[in-house]
């Protein structure tokens, strides 16, 4: 480009400052973290780790690989800090699992995990799902795609049920070309930004067979599991809790009873399906209080859900007269 | 006349200095990112100063965060047009702002060859200026 062949005062001397920016590594930092602990203390990311640990319930298998990565991506800021290693590991994932397994939340987790750790540099999360990404008619698909990655860039992408981009009935589908503009910024701007593609594990098992390049790029995959009565409970309470709720007497063992049956019916979505039956208990507490017009209510009155609440529910239809 | 004797084109912000480089590129945009600022890139091959509205390329960007995407679309338009014009322009959606509150050239013609001025007598002693861009006297597309 033509540069002018006058000089501006004062133009020469401030160019160092914006060397920093420049994407050339240098060989080693100097002053740079040199203990992992070095590293903890700087990017504050055991905070979040422990957040993780405390405030999901079960889970035990994701967190694990979560601190396993966390390991991974501290060691490779030390050996980068050495200049043993220059470019940015991939770090796309897939989180496979049931719907209302927590997979969305831990996204959202990671992405501010990544960005203590300096690995995206803004840190927010665009959650996607095919109809973002993937336009109506032709010459609609790409600029759609751009738009979001664009959005994402500096973040998170976390594209929910990844496997309707490809549709193999359908010859000229456009997910195919979303999926190929993801592909080459996946490969070309891993400093930009981190791509999760989240859904079933089996529909995301035949997903990555049919698309050996999407797979290829995935660094790491994670298995989230169905939760156990048990956690479904104490995620109930907690739940509860957060919005100064509790169970009262009996309903407890009610909720239990209603889990063991919604577990078996159809459409059972983990903590969203628990999610769901608080809100519509909620309802009927709320309905229950509002058919008792001159009745003073304390707070005892406004926070208990009691089992009428719930039997209540149509999963109970069966056994009510 | 001495203010600009390489005949470059000096339109908006910082277009007296020698062209920014990307990474400053890139550090305006994260500026205005930061105060909320929508970044567009434009493009024209007429330079002539009372042109004020160039060609979007594209929609104006909401909603970014990083100065990543921004860049994106500046090299997809450098490659469409490598000897056009192109400015970055920052929109202010702020209600009462709404306006355009940055903007500046970030892409230019290999040459510049500047501008002829016309004068032309009018009764008395009156003279009109007239500004012609040498380059606009071939068809558009075909200028630089
Ligand atoms: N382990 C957990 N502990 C507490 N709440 C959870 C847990 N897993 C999921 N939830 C809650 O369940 C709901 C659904 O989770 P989400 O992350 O959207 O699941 P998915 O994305 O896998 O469908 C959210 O409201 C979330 O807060
Ligand atoms: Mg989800």
């Amino acid at each position: 480009m033509g540069a002018p062949d006058y000089s501006i005062p004062g133009s020469v001397a401030p160019r160092p400052a914006f060397e920093a920016v420049s994407d050339a590594a240098p060989l080693s930092v100097a002053g740079a973290a040199r203990t992992v602990a070095a590293v903890l203390a700087e990017s504050q990311v055991e905070a979040v780790l422990d957040e993780l640990e405390r405030d999901l319930v079960g889970l035990a298998p994701v967190k694990q690989r979560i601190r396993d990565i966390a390991a991974l991506l501290v060691i490779d800021k030390l050996r980068m800090n050495l200049g043993l290693q220059a470019e940015t590991p991939s770090l796309h994932m897939s989180f496979t699992g049931n719907p209302g397994t927590g997979k969305t939340t831990v996204a959202l987790r990671m992405a501010e995990i990544l960005h203590r750790l300096g690995y995206v540099r803004k840190g927010h999360l665009v959650a996607v799902t095919r109809d973002d990404l993937v336009g109506q008619y032709i010459g609609h698909t790409a600029p759609k795609t751009r738009e979001v990655l664009k959005k994402a860039m500096g973040g998170v992408l976390f594209i929910d049920e990844a496997y309707y981009l490809y549709r193999p009935e359908n010859e000229r589908d456009y997910g195919q070309e979303a999926i190929e503009i993801l592909l080459q910024v996946m490969e070309n701007q891993r400093d930009d930004l981190v791509v999760i593609l989240a859904g079933y594990k089996d529909r995301m098992d035949t997903f990555f067979k049919s698309n050996p390049g999407l797979s290829s790029r995935i660094a790491h995959h994670l298995d989230f599991p169905d939760y156990t009565v048990d956690e479904l409970q104490q995620i109930a309470r907690r739940m509860l809790a957060q919005r100064h709720y509790h169970f009262g007497a009996g309903a407890d063992a009610v909720f239990r009873d209603y889990l063991e049956r919604r577990i078996r019916q159809p459409h059972f979505a983990n903590a969203r399906s628990v999610r769901n039956a608080l809100d519509r208990a909620r309802l009927r507490q709320a309905s229950r209080l509002f058919a008792e017009r001159e009745r003073e209510l304390g707070q005892d009155d406004l926070t208990t859900l009691l089992p009428v609440d719930l039997l209540a529910s149509r999963v109970f239809a069966d056994t009510q007269p | 006349m001495m203010t600009n004797p390489t005949g470059r084109l000096t339109q908006g912000q910082f277009s007296f200095l020698p062209d920014l480089t990307d990474a400053e590129i890139n550090l305006q945009i994260e500026y205005g990112l930061r105060r909320g600022y929508a970044w567009s890139v434009e493009y024209t091959d007429d330079p002539h100063p009372r042109n004020t509205f160039w060609e979007m390329f594209g929609m104006p960007m909401f909603d970014l965060r990083d100065a990543a995407g921004v860049m994106l679309e500046l090299r997809n338009c450098r490659q469409t047009f490598p000897h056009h014009y192109i400015r970055l322009v920052a929109f202010d959606s702020t209600r009462g702002i709404e306006s355009i509150t940055m903007s500046f050239i970030v892409n230019r013609p290999p040459s510049e060859p500047g501008f002829g001025l016309q004068r032309q007598e009018g009764p008395g002693r009156t003279l009109r200026y007239t500004l012609t861009p040498y380059a606009t006297t071939r068809p558009e597309g075909e200028r630089y």
